[in-house]
């Protein structure tokens, strides 16, 4: 898949927030263990362990260059949550995860408005 | 601060409630939730009110909103929560301060470009928020003199959300403090001059007004019926300042209120259309219960003109409202209960083709009675007055003959009938005679033997009934309250016998 245009920004867009929220997480002490794990189902951006690798964090990144369509919380919107939960039970069966682990969603805001550092915020237990 | 408070008010029927609206910030991806039994219009308040603070030049939290209405089991109804529940949310975010928010009732909708919008019902809301001890109250401006009328309360006006912030937060702000204005002058309605001839309708409707009897009045089109009963709120005293009160509240929740001049002082006319409905009249509605005509009537006429085309069931229902002097309106969200303590004035023909003259009628005799009785029975029971208008004579329209009284001259009358009334029945619940049960009235006075030989002959003549007997003193006490008695005479009980006979004699 190639793309050009603003298509290509986006992504490139997305793919820097990315990585500043694995910074972020990292330095809030999580060990990231999987990024952009994807199945037919769709794509976990981060998996990461939190309280000593007992709790399992799927982590959304939602990056924005403006706040015009709002802010990067309001785009996780109720249908996406509900497939991000999907997606975690479908990692935990494919990782073969044995035991039961605490699963946390958290959803890492990143805010890019020209000109200024980009803004990042982590919210545990988002939903 | 990331939980806050404010206050509105909650109404069912006229009874108010005070409604503590909670906001609760909290982590999590942003959505607002909205408990404690709103309506559907509460819960499109979560986006009229966002859209109103981002127009108002203020940030919407981007945090999780809890926002809840208490007492949780009360059903909360209408846009009216608006403003409390946008407060709530900018206290606890930290936009105005959470004090000066949560001492204050906030009544009002919001439109998206932040404006108050004015709703039902602000008079009997304040005056609860007063009874539970409230103090301040901000309102939208088109409500606020109606709300001012909560004497005791600091009542402001907020043209919009803009204004209210910036009044909190002790800045410039463009609302206005409410000031209770003394009731303005009520419009003087139709005079009883404009009324040609018909002396003895004339006497009866002074009768009407002086103890509150309810009238019927029988007679041909064109004879004076509607224009008499339009006149009878003219000769009734105003109302005294509770009377008011409630007759404000009630048009107040049916959103009926003048803007300029909200309170209301003078007897109020309703004459509902022959095609309205029962819940029209009575009252009705599922979520929102609406006071109907029986209680806009309240310490007022009720005129039903053409009364034998009435649906059935609507004459029916006035039965209740007629004894109790109010109205329970029980649904599924819970019972209401509305004053309705009107004075009935019915207006019919003496036939359904309404002839002008009676060699005219084409009525069969099967049709003549179908239509009276429709007001026989049980309604008719409860009419003290009966009287029966001539068609005019062609003369008196032509010539140019004295006028009748006016209005003024007839009320003054009234007034004193009516303090004489109030005078007689001091001390007991009761002001004029047409209230008083007949057994009070037997106590209070018994005809002497040449009145009581007049009226067992009536009754002897099946002229009168048993109940037709009690309301028959009740009128004679009034013909003698009108003529300045303290006793009615033997003339005061035989025009009370002819009032309530027309039909008879």
């Amino acid at each position: 898949m190639s793309h050009s245009g603003p298509v290509a920004a986006k992504d490139e867009l997305g793919r820097r927030g990315e990585d500043l929220a694995v910074t972020c997480l990292e330095r809030s002490g999580l060990t990231v263990l999987d990024r952009n794990w994807r199945c037919t189902e769709g794509e976990l951006d981060i998996v990461a362990t939190d309280d000593g690798a007992i709790t399992v964090v799927f982590c959304e990144v939602k990056t924005r260059s403006g706040v015009g369509f709002g802010t990067p919380f309001e785009a996780v919107t109720q249908g996406k949550r509900r497939k991000l939960r999907r997606l975690g039970l479908l990692w935990l069966s494919e990782n073969r995860v044995k035991t039961y682990p605490v699963v946390r969603f958290d959803v890492v805001g990143v805010l890019c408005l020209p000109g200024e550092p980009p803004r990042v915020e982590h919210r545990k237990q988002a939903f | 601060m990331t939980l806050a408070r404010t206050w509105g008010v909650g109404l069912v029927g006229l009874v108010g409630q005070l409604v503590t609206v909670e906001a609760d910030l909290s982590a999590g991806l942003p959505g607002t939730a909205v408990i404690g039994l709103p309506d559907p219009a509460i819960i499109q308040s979560r986006d009229r009110i966002r859209a109103a603070v981002l127009n108002s030049g203020h940030k919407w939290p981007d945090r999780r909103i809890t926002l809840a209405l208490s007492p949780a089991g009360l059903r909360k109804s209408g846009a009216g929560y608006d403003i409390a529940l946008a407060i709530a949310v900018l206290a606890a975010a930290g936009v105005v301060p959470a004090a000066a928010a949560g001492d204050t009732v906030l009544i009002g909708e919001l439109g998206l470009d932040g404006a108050m919008r004015p709703v039902r019902g602000v008079l009997p809301a304040l005056l609860a928020a007063r009874a539970a001890g409230r103090t301040r109250a901000v309102v939208p401006l088109a409500n606020l003199s109606e709300a001012a009328l909560a004497t005791g309360m600091t009542v402001w006006g907020a043209p919009g959300l803009a204004d209210l912030i910036a009044s909190l937060n002790g800045e410039n702000h463009s609302m206005v403090r409410g000031v209770a204005v003394d009731s303005a002058l009520a419009v003087a309605g139709p005079d009883l001059s404009d009324v040609l001839g018909q002396p003895e309708a004339r006497l009866a409707l002074e009768i009407a007004a002086a103890g509150g009897h309810h009238l019927a009045m029988i007679g041909p089109p064109g004879a004076g019926k509607t224009m008499l009963a339009a006149r009878l709120p003219g000769v009734l005293p105003p109302l005294d300042d509770e009377q008011a009160l409630e007759v404000t509240a009630v048009h107040s929740v049916a959103g009926l209120l003048d803007e300029g001049t909200p309170l209301i002082t003078r007897a109020p006319f309703v004459d509902p259309h022959h095609t309205a409905s029962q819940a029209a009249i009575i009252g009705g509605g599922s979520a929102h219960i609406r006071p109907g005509s029986v209680s806009l009537a309240h310490c007022g006429v009720l005129f039903l003109d053409e009364a034998p085309e009435f649906k059935r069931p609507v004459l029916d229902a006035l039965r209740q409202p007629l004894e109790d002097g109010a109205v329970l309106l029980a649904r599924a969200s819970g019972v209401v209960r509305f004053p309705a303590r009107f004075q009935l004035v019915l207006a019919a023909n003496p036939c359904p083709c309404a002839a002008a003259k009676d060699v005219d009628c084409r009525c069969g005799s099967t049709e003549r009675r179908a239509y009276s009785n429709k007001l026989s029975g049980p309604l008719m029971d409860r009419v003290d007055i009966r009287v029966d208008l001539p068609a005019l004579p062609p003369s008196i329209l032509t010539s140019t003959v004295e006028q009748g009284e006016s209005s003024a001259v007839v009320a003054e009358r009234v007034l004193l009938a009516r303090k004489r009334a109030a005078h007689r029945w001091r001390d007991t619940p009761w002001r004029c005679a047409a209230e008083v049960p007949g057994s009070v009235v037997r106590r209070a006075w018994t005809p002497d033997d040449g009145q009581a030989e007049l009226l067992d002959r009536a009754v002897r003549t099946g002229r009168l009934t048993g109940r037709g007997y009690d309301r028959v003193l009740r009128l004679s006490l009034t013909v003698a309250d009108l003529a300045g008695r303290d006793r009615p005479c033997i003339a005061d009980v035989a025009s009370a016998l002819a009032l309530r006979c027309a039909e008879a004699l």
